[in-house]
């Protein structure tokens, strides 16, 4: 990276008081919406947030796109056509999309900690648990939105090459608007997640690799498994209890029944809950 | 406001960091908070600011321990070791996250920009500054709430000198606007011109706190470098006296415990000829280093003053 010298100004040797007192805010001023502020400042301001919200949008429409093209190529026999779930098989890309929401929380706070700014953050805001909360608002709203959005693009996109297929759901089919929702809402959790886990581990290669080895690596693990075990705890984890909202995408287990739709999100939520509990339990009493 | 510490204690495992430390740091001056790398500093100053918990003992800014403060950009304004900047991020994103979190008018933000000559490069990502620039932009947060306690780690590290007399002239000019101001160095000679006061650690523990002039005065005092062609015969005069000499290479004397007064009338009364007779003061540094040898963590071999001397 280049060093810059030379370039910058000259400092003001005037006296450092403002030109104008700074008025300071009453004592009553809630701390949440000034924090929020700054962490969507902090959160907006960096590429790596960028490349992660448009990773989730063209992991959930480019990828969804491709899987509903793919579907049925050499014929579907009658007992697919009626397993087929067209609204959650469009929402595929989820599969991706869990890792840019996951790397997006981890680095909203292992990026402070390698870069020592968590510090000044905290010597700003003594408050840490109140630093978290805002840190859970801005990442957690982000990928909502993101998620959301881009689970609709990729559900009329999908919809869109299915009906070539005969095979297309509608939103105002039964379970349709709770599985694009839900596609959604399971990543801005996943994300709250990894923030969670992110705040306990600081390295982001640890926290990252801790993401990956939940969603995407344990369920292989699992499947290894006698099939007695497969089937008590393959439904409750993280990616599986999400896709028991969402639907049968393309990467629901074989021949598992997953959990009803609103319990696999609760399980989602706890997860997210015990990381985030831990986290402001630690964060509190460690050494900045 | 005042900068209070009691007993302030830190342990890392079996290391003791910091250890029983109590002291002071009063408004209107400029404290400078010295000792050899290692010797507890940052970790006093992340003490102070509520970063790292105390193993026992309290630290308290304005009598209120620092994690009680709400906003407290607005009471302490601190410099933190590492440049704790994310080296993607903007000079102004980052002042500008800071003063959110604190409630600070966004124009302030331009404001602290100019004062510390960053506003022409306040766009850029803070990972091309220099790391003169990058103090800059932390004595730029420290001010962000125009706070009247200032901490401020190692200011003067990597500055240019035209910004080593900027620091210099703003520290003073913070102390004279009634301002607590505790600054900590390594270097004694840095100190000696800003400084009014000095807190000196040395392994954890407080070796002085004192005022600049006194502290050169509890030094060891100066030595006398002496030359005569008889050097060795004068050696043996001095150290029946109860001198300390030292040969050097060249073959002068380093005495110490005999001013250059009595070296000379020793030598006048013993008919020994000098070639050279010269009183050296202690300089601060020295004065730093008398303190400090004990407390220096690792010790190269060759920089003990018999070493120094041979």
């Amino acid at each position: 990276m280049a060093t810059a010298t030379g370039t910058a100004g000259s400092p003001d040797p005037a006296a450092p008081t403002p030109s104008t007192p700074i008025a300071r805010p009453p004592a009553t001023r809630p701390l949440g919406p000034d924090l929020v502020r700054a962490e969507w400042t902090k959160l907006r301001t960096v590429r790596s947030t960028w490349w992660a919200l448009a990773l989730t949008a063209a992991g959930m429409v480019v990828l969804g796109a491709l899987f509903c093209a793919r579907y049925g190529i050499g014929g579907i026999s009658p007992a697919d056509r009626a397993s087929f779930d067209p609204a959650a098989w469009s929402l595929s890309g989820f599969f991706l999309a869990q890792l840019a929401v996951g790397v997006l929380g981890v680095l909203a706070v292992t990026s402070e900690y390698a870069t020592g700014s968590i510090r000044a953050t905290l010597a700003a805001t003594p408050q840490r648990r109140a630093v978290l909360g805002a840190k859970a608002v801005v990442v957690g709203t982000s990928t909502l939105l993101v998620g959301v959005a881009s689970s609709f693009a990729a559900f009329l996109v999908g919809q869109a090459i299915l009906a070539h297929k005969g095979l297309q759901a509608h939103l105002g089919d039964p379970g349709v608007l709770r599985s694009v929702l839900g596609a959604g809402l399971y990543l801005a959790v996943l994300c709250l997640l990894a923030l969670g886990l992110g705040t306990l581990v600081r390295s982001t290669v640890g926290a990252t690799a801790v993401v990956v080895g939940l969603v995407f690596v344990l369920p292989g693990i699992v499947g290894a498994l006698p099939s007695s075990w497969e089937t008590a705890v393959i439904p409750y984890l993280p990616s599986d209890a999400g896709q028991a909202l969402i639907g049968r995408t393309k990467f629901a287990p074989q021949g598992l029944h997953l959990l009803s739709p609103w319990a696999g999100f609760g399980v989602v939520c706890a997860y997210a809950a015990a990381a985030l509990a831990a986290a402001a339990v630690i964060l509190r009493r460690r050494d900045a | 406001m005042t900068i209070q510490t009691h007993q302030l204690t830190k342990r890392y495992g079996s290391v003791v960091a910091v250890d029983g430390l109590t002291f002071q740091v009063l408004p209107g001056r400029v404290t400078g908070f010295l000792g050899p790398n290692g010797a507890g500093k940052s970790t006093t100053m992340r003490l102070i600011l509520g970063l790292d918990a105390p193993t026992a003992g309290t630290a308290t800014v304005g009598g209120v321990a620092y994690r009680r403060l709400r906003r407290p950009l607005f009471q302490v304004g601190a410099t933190l070791e590492s440049s704790a900047v994310h080296p993607g991020r903007s000079a102004h994103a980052h002042l500008l996250a800071l003063a959110q979190a604190n409630a600070i008018p966004r124009r302030r933000v331009d404001e602290v920009l100019g004062l510390v000559g960053l506003d022409r490069v306040a766009g850029r990502p803070a990972g091309t500054f220099s790391l003169g620039m990058t103090q800059r932009l932390g004595v730029a947060a420290a001010l962000l709430g125009d706070p009247g306690v200032l901490l401020l780690d190692e200011p003067v590290n990597g500055l240019d000198p035209e910004g080593v007399v900027w620091i210099r002239t703003l520290l003073r000019g913070l102390a004279a606007e009634g301002r607590t101001v505790l600054v900590s160095s390594h270097l004694m000679s840095e100190m000696a011109q800003t400084a009014d006061q000095v807190i000196v650690i040395g392994r954890g523990r407080l070796i002085a706190d004192t005022s600049v002039a006194e502290l050169v005065r509890c030094g060891s005092g100066g030595h006398v470098r002496v030359r005569s062609p008889h050097g060795d015969r004068l050696a043996g005069l001095l150290r029946a006296q109860g001198a300390t000499v030292q040969t050097n290479t060249d073959g002068t004397l380093l005495v110490r415990g005999a001013d250059a007064s009595a070296v000379g009338e020793l030598a006048a009364r013993h008919g020994i000829a000098l070639h050279e007779l010269v009183a050296q003061d202690a300089s601060l540094e020295e004065a730093f280093m008398d303190l400090t040898r004990d407390a220096v963590d690792y010790q190269p071999p060759q920089t003990t003053r018999a070493g120094r001397a041979s």
